[in-house]
């Protein structure tokens, strides 16, 4: 426990007055940065439903082309990916360094089988040349507008992939740090700030999910 | 004390609902609902958010200034979304006698 609070004393930033400002501090500074990205992927998904509504049988047209199981098992993996970091941030609490070690670890390889399956369902799209640009070819007499479909698609899941890069990156360096032993039951603000971006992008993979895969049924009349 | 402690438990209960709308979403995304579709489907994926919000990312549990700043964060979004979709819905209302 001397050890703890020694490291707790240094870890302590002498612009804060103590560990509990440090720690609300980086809290909110996180969120603060989470609501920019929120706003940043609010523009898309707006564009997104201003588009559904204005070429609707052309989204469904697309959206039909989803392969919504490979979408459901990704929902899941990455449900299971923030069940284990926020079972890693507990363990970083309860100053476990090993059980948060694995946690982390656990929740990187989920993120990888995340990129792998997104990955299987962009080559699919690529051999079924749904891909826009000169190669893109759709049998539908809006052929043009399910391109855009297409455009949001690949621009809103290839933005949220790119979002999953980072985290496994940020996760990465994060296991190194506790791996080193350099946070402790006193102070381990970076293992939470991190969980909670990992969180934001299971956030946006939650509404990407029924947006893209799910909601692409044909109303009678249509 | 600074930090609350959230029991492992609650992780796990927490978890399971989550799977649990995945799965129900999935498997209502099966029958055609018309337009009810989308409200379903959105209202299980904002049900699963508020889970994640709450419990995963311990808002439930943070200082009153994050919860305001998550909360004008999400009502401004609901500007961005309300108002411009209010416009776009409500334009094939209007007739004009020169169409």
């Amino acid at each position: 426990m001397q050890d703890s609070h020694a490291t707790a004393v240094h870890a302590l930033q002498h612009h804060f007055a103590d560990m509990e400002q440090q720690r609300e501090t980086s809290t909110f500074g996180m969120w603060v940065f989470l609501i920019t990205e929120i706003m940043f992927f609010g523009g898309l998904f707006l564009s997104y439903l201003v588009y559904r509504l204005s070429y609707y049988d052309a989204f469904v047209a697309g959206s039909s082309t989803m392969h919504t199981m490979l979408g459901a098992v990704n929902t899941a993996v990455l449900i299971c990916s923030s069940l284990t970091m926020v079972l890693a941030v507990h363990n970083a609490k309860m100053g476990h360094r090993k059980l948060t070690v694995v946690f982390l670890i656990l929740t990187m390889v989920l993120g990888f089988g995340f990129l792998g399956i997104k990955a299987v369902e962009y080559h699919e799209h690529w051999v079924a040349h749904e891909v826009p640009g000169p190669n893109f070819h759709f049998d539908h007499p809006d052929a043009k507008h399910v391109e855009i479909f297409f455009s949001l698609y690949f621009a809103m899941t290839g933005l949220h992939a790119l979002h999953m890069v980072i985290g496994i990156g940020l996760v990465s360096v994060i296991t190194y740090f506790t791996w080193r032993g350099r946070y402790t039951a006193g102070y381990h603000n970076p293992v939470e700030i991190t969980g909670l971006y990992w969180h934001f992008v299971d956030l946006v993979w939650i509404y990407l999910f029924p947006l893209l895969y799910l909601i692409s049924h044909r109303h009678g009349g249509h | 004390m600074s930090e609350h402690v959230i029991g492992v438990k609650t992780f796990f209960l927490v978890w399971i609902g989550l799977m649990i709308g995945t799965i129900v979403t999935v498997l209502v995304a099966q029958y055609n609902l018309g337009p009810l579709s989308a409200v379903v489907a959105l209202t299980i994926a904002t049900a699963k958010a508020l889970l994640v919000v709450l419990f995963f990312m311990e808002v439930r549990y943070s200082s009153r200034m994050t919860i305001i700043a998550v909360i004008s964060g999400v009502f401004w979004l609901g500007i961005l979304l309300v108002l411009t979709l209010s416009d776009y819905i409500s334009r094939p209302w209007l007739t004009y006698p020169t169409q």
